[in-house]
Formats: C-alpha cells, sequence, structure tokens
C-alpha cells in the first residue's frame, strides 16, 4: 500500500511538474528552485509534515522534500539554539544530500569522461 | 462545417500539441512515480536500521539515490532517460543530482578548481542558494514566535 502511495503521489508530483515545463517558459532550473521554496513553505504552513507520513516516499523524493528537509532542520534547530538554529538547521538536514552530490559529481568528473551527443 | 486549410494547419498543431503535452506527462507521471518506489524500498531499508532515526534514513535514501543518479550520468545513461521521462528524472532528487554531476562532467576539461570546482553547481546553485534563503527566514518566524510566546 505504501509502495502505491509512493508510486502514485510521487508521479503526480513529476507529472506536475512536466505540466510546468510544457505549458509554461520556466526552465528546469527555475522549476526546481521553485519546488525547494514551495516545499519549505508548505512544511513552515504544518502541511508538507502529514503530507510526508502519508506519501512516504511519493513525498520525499520529490524535490519539494529537500524543502522540507530544510524546514524540519531549521525547526530543530531553532527549538535547540534559539536564532542560531536559523542560520544552522537547513544544513545540517541537508548536509548529507549536498555533500553526496559534492562527492559523487567529483568522483564522477575524475573517472567518466563527458558523453557527447 | 467548412474549415480551409490554415484553419486545419492550426488544428492539427494545437492537437498535435496538446497530446504530446499528454503523452510527456503520462511519461514523467510513471518514470517518477518508479524513482519515488525504488526510494520508498530504500526507505523500508534504512527505517529498519535501529541505529537510524527517521530523518536520518530519508537523509540516507538521498545519499543512495544521487550516487545511482551520478553513476548513471558519468556512464551517459542519465540523458537518453531524462529526454524521454523530462520531469520524471527531473523532479526527484535524482534530477538535482544529475544537475551537479553533469555540470562536474562538463567543465572538468577547464580545470579542477576554475573548472569542475567553481561550476559544479552552475544549475542546481539556485536550489540551494534559495532553498536556504527560504529556510532562514522560516527559523526568524519561529524564533519570534517562540521568544514572544
Amino acid at each position: 500500500m505504501q509502495y502505491l502511495l509512493a508510486f502514485l503521489i510521487g508521479g503526480a508530483i513529476c507529472a506536475a511538474g512536466q505540466l510546468l515545463i510544457d505549458k509554461t517558459n520556466l526552465t528546469p532550473a527555475r522549476i526546481l528552485t521553485g519546488y525547494v521554496v514551495i516545499g519549505v513553505v508548505l512544511t513552515g504552513a504544518g502541511l508538507y509534515g502529514p503530507f510526508v507520513s502519508f506519501a512516504g516516499a511519493g513525498a520525499t523524493v520529490p524535490i519539494l522534500g529537500f524543502g522540507y528537509s530544510l524546514a524540519r532542520g531549521v525547526e530543530q534547530a531553532v527549538e535547540r539554539s534559539g536564532l542560531l538554529g536559523a542560520f544552522m538547521g537547513g544544513f545540517t538536514a541537508t548536509s548529507a544530500g549536498i555533500a553526496a552530490a559534492i562527492i559523487f559529481a567529483v568522483a564522477a568528473a575524475l573517472i567518466f569522461r563527458p558523453t557527447r551527443k | 462545417m467548412q474549415i480551409g486549410s490554415a484553419d486545419y494547419q492550426t488544428l492539427v498543431k494545437r492537437f498535435s500539441k496538446n497530446s504530446r503535452t499528454a503523452k510527456n506527462t503520462l511519461n514523467a507521471f510513471w518514470t517518477g512515480g518508479l524513482i519515488c518506489i525504488l526510494g520508498q524500498a530504500l526507505l523500508d531499508l534504512f527505517d529498519s536500521q535501529k541505529h537510524l532515526t527517521h530523518d536520518e534514513a530519508v537523509a540516507a535514501v538521498t545519499v543512495v539515490l544521487v550516487l545511482l543518479s551520478a553513476l548513471a550520468t558519468g556512464a551517459g545513461l542519465y540523458k537518453p532517460v531524462a529526454k524521454f521521462a523530462g520531469a520524471g528524472t527531473l523532479i526527484p532528487v535524482t534530477g538535482f543530482a544529475n544537475a551537479v554531476v553533469s555540470a562536474g562532467l562538463e567543465f572538468r576539461s577547464e580545470g579542477l578548481v576554475t573548472g569542475l570546482g567553481i561550476k559544479l553547481f552552475t544549475i542546481a546553485g539556485p536550489v540551494i542558494v534559495y532553498g536556504s534563503a527560504a529556510s532562514f527566514i522560516y527559523g526568524v518566524i519561529l524564533w519570534i514566535i517562540k521568544t514572544l510566546a
């Protein structure tokens, strides 16, 4: 059941992104950026947390989930460290993902050659 | 009803564009959905590890998906799949990873520091910039509420 929900909801979030690509002039970079900011706003509004409990990876794997992690990290850090937490929380919660992107990108650039079309 | 050939051309163009959008959206739906199923399987796996909290399990899923995306990008597999899947491979975190890794591959030839190092976040940078800016604003609001309460 959780797998079906992940498929349907994750798929629907991607389909919405495809509609944005086809129906508007937004570039992929703008869409990714918009999704992350929307993820932060929805989490702050108290909507995304329950959505994650419901949809599981269907809500955390799309880039909206990156915004969710940023906001959740800030919530925990402000609770613990006050105003300093507003600076710390986002990176604390997303550090593994960002570091993975940097490390694997550098490794890939050293191992693989770019493919030419 | 009579329609002229010019009208016919515009009609054909409009309907073929709509059906292309429908097909693209469907492809994005099922490919993105499949990536989320993979994410769910990984999430269940990491959730069953006693030493990880749920938030850490979510982060661990991201790390594995970023690794898989980096391997697929390096092997030249991501681009042809993304051409078909569109937002189905862009919107999941694999799309973010693909943006970083493909910038790394592309700019490696311009040097390790001035190419790879500087330009790694050419496409994905705004995600981190505006994502962390938004989370900071949210943090300040939370802090104000907490201080006043």
